[in-house]
């Protein structure tokens, strides 16, 4: 007992040490630009690239904010990034879900469909963006949330669908099985067994959706002009002709951040677990 | 309460043929146990009665109405998974109740059904918890409550018994009986575990290869086994194989040349004509077998054996002989044994024994 003690106290000072120095070299990494864009988002137009660089704005501003919001309509651009990650996130749940229980319980399309479905990933969205720009300005669409919203669905689909088939398949078939017997039909079992079981999967899908869809810039930016532009593409007029708006670019970003961090929070249970697929039984 | 008949049944999937013509005839109220083999089609033919496997071919009548094409919850049948089935994300209340919501009877009537199935299983200080805070035991029991609670036509068990250990499931067996008598509706019960065959059925269904194999009540099937395949399906030790060929005359000079072995005398009342001079099965179950004392009683065949290895259980030991090129196992009293290596003078009852064709297999 004696002998080991000494032993056994340095390696638990060094394991605490190297996780330390680990974690902290990640954190740095993580807020160190965060930081910096807050401080740009409050500092005075003079102070952007002075040197010695201000730690801290002597005298903290909000006209960034209010340029970005207003001036360049980026309030606008938010309520459109709200209205269409909301809406195709959701359609990409709902339709998700059901092509992925189908596609796990009735093994539609054989062996080839649910890779088929992953495939459409494979393509460049510059293959394809041409021609629906094409498309939607013949059908009347182009510009419209409706236009975008189709878009990100088709587009968050695949990996929606990859998702939630991983968790249906491992549930076992006797729970519905169970609920048919008991007196549901297909469709209610599927509702009141199928989906509250699968639902960390389906969170954790639609987190990723959404993150999709809300980052989103290069569809957003050739579907979509004056009426239904994203948050993202706003940040094309921050540099111009007049040189680059750094302080209204961070106060743009600093914003955008926000409902990412809301998501992040209240779905950060169901992440974990919807990450973690097979890990979870009755 | 309902009876059920089966007409002809296939099931195949792809290529395979799990079910090959079945026709089954089960009574109202009558405990039916399906059982064989893995891969028998016993699992198969339960899920087509369920309705959550269409039919390849044939006819399931339940109650007098063709359900071939009937949606599984308009069956009214209730079923116990082998995993149990429970739902997770409710609590044991709400799984035992969830037929009857399905059903939309009112809230009152629900909670008041879901207390007497409670109470009728002792699980009634389980009701607010969640299936993954209750034991094995305790979870089949609220599966189980979960049928009984919908008063259904007919109960199917699938393997209901096979994750709990061997104390519970003898517990848990005793409780499907007294259930079975209690409620007396038609219950049809899928094993692979001839005890609780044996010991449930009022008619065993014995399957093999997707076929019947041979049905009847369990003793009938004990004692007039159709096939070596069900001597030695039923029965714990199995039932002893000797192959050898009829000598003899006919009538009370027949008698058995064991290959490699002794003759013995076949007992007076078998009629073994027909089969005189072919090659047959002798198949004794080991409580036949005695430690020979006095003159051999009539009926009986005595011969000397040597001891090879004794497995005692506690209250009967089981010695393995050999007899030619065959193993035989008898049952002595638990003392009254030897040891390995003793030759001991053996008495087998052959008016008890089974003779079996060695071609067909099937018992003469």
């Amino acid at each position: 007992m004696a002998t080991t003690r000494p032993a056994r106290r340095g390696r638990r000072l060094r394991i605490p040490l190297a996780r330390i120095v680990l974690l902290g070299f990640f954190l740095v990494f993580v807020l160190i630009p965060l930081y910096w864009m807050l401080n740009t988002s409050l500092k005075p137009s003079n102070d952007y690239l002075a040197i010695p660089p201000v730690w801290w704005p002597d005298e903290p501003t909000l006209v960034h904010y209010e340029a970005a919001l207003f001036a360049y309509r980026g309030l606008e651009g938010l309520i459109n990034s709200i209205i269409v990650s909301s809406a195709a996130t959701v359609l990409s749940a709902l339709f998700g879900s059901l092509m992925a229980y189908s596609l796990a319980r009735y093994n539609t399309g054989g062996q080839h469909l649910s890779f088929w479905v992953l495939s459409q990933r494979f393509l460049p969205p510059i293959a394809i963006v041409l021609p629906v720009f094409l498309i939607y300005r013949n059908i009347g669409i182009y510009d419209t949330h409706i236009g975008l919203i189709l878009a990100y669905t088709v587009f968050t689909l695949p990996v929606s669908v990859w998702m939630m088939y991983a968790y249906f398949r491992q549930m076992p078939r006797s729970l519905e099985e169970a609920a048919l017997v008991d007196g549901c039909t297909r469709w209610r079992a599927f509702w009141t067994v199928a989906v509250p079981l699968a639902a960390p999967g389906i969170v954790a899908a639609a987190v990723f959706a959404f993150i999709a869809c809300w980052t989103e810039f290069f569809f957003a930016l050739l579907l979509t002009s004056r009426n239904a532009f994203t948050l993202p593409t706003v940040f094309r007029a921050f540099i111009g002709f007049q040189g680059a708006q750094y302080g209204e670019a961070a106060a743009l970003a600093i914003v955008s951040l926000g409902p990412s961090i809301v998501l992040g929070v209240l779905a950060q249970r169901h992440l974990v677990r919807g990450l973690t697929l097979g890990a979870v039984r009755g | 309460m309902a009876d059920v008949k089966i007409k002809g049944l296939h099931k195949r999937y792809g290529g395979f043929h799990a079910v090959r013509g079945i026709d089954l005839d089960i009574p109202d109220g009558e405990f039916t146990v399906l059982v064989g083999p893995s891969g028998c089609g016993k699992s198969t033919l339960l899920r087509t009665i369920a309705g959550l496997e269409d039919i390849s071919d044939g006819e399931i009548v339940i109650g007098g109405e063709v359900v071939n094409d009937m949606r599984p919850r308009d069956r009214d049948v209730a079923m116990v998974f082998q995993d149990y089935a429970l739902y997770p994300h409710m609590s044991v209340a709400k799984n035992i109740g969830f037929g009857l919501r399905a059903r939309k009877l009112p809230p009152a009537e629900i909670e008041a059904r879901v207390g007497t199935a409670a109470a009728m299983l002792g699980i009634t200080p389980l009701l607010g918890r969640y299936p993954r805070q209750i034991s094995g035991g305790q979870r089949q029991r609220v599966a189980i409550g979960r049928a009984i609670v919908r008063s259904p036509r007919i109960f199917l068990f699938d393997e209901p018994l096979s994750n709990l250990d061997a104390q519970l499931r003898d517990e848990m067996r005793g409780e499907i009986k007294r259930l079975h008598q209690e409620i007396s509706t038609t219950m049809i019960y899928v094993t692979h575990d001839q005890i609780e065959a044996m010991t449930l059925a009022d008619r065993i269904v014995l399957m093999r290869d997707g076929l019947i194999e041979q049905e009847g009540a369990p003793l009938e099937l004990f004692e007039r086994p159709a096939t070596t395949f069900v001597a030695g399906f039923l029965g714990s030790p199995k039932m002893t194989f000797l192959p050898g060929r009829i000598v003899g005359g006919s009538g009370a000079d027949a008698a058995i040349a064991l290959d490699d072995g002794p003759t013995l005398a076949l007992p007076s009342g078998r009629d073994v004509d027909a089969a005189a001079g072919r090659s047959v099965i002798l198949g004794i179950r080991p409580e036949h077998i005695h430690r020979a004392e006095g003159p051999a009683p009539p009926g009986f065949a005595r011969l000397e054996a040597v001891i090879e290895f004794l497995q005692p259980t506690g209250s009967r030991t089981y010695a393995t002989f050999r007899l030619g090129a065959a193993q035989v196992m008898a049952e002595f009293e638990a003392h009254d044994t030897g040891k390995p290596g003793e030759t001991v003078p053996l008495d087998l009852n052959l008016s008890r024994a089974s003779l079996f064709d060695a071609e067909s297999q099937r018992a003469i």
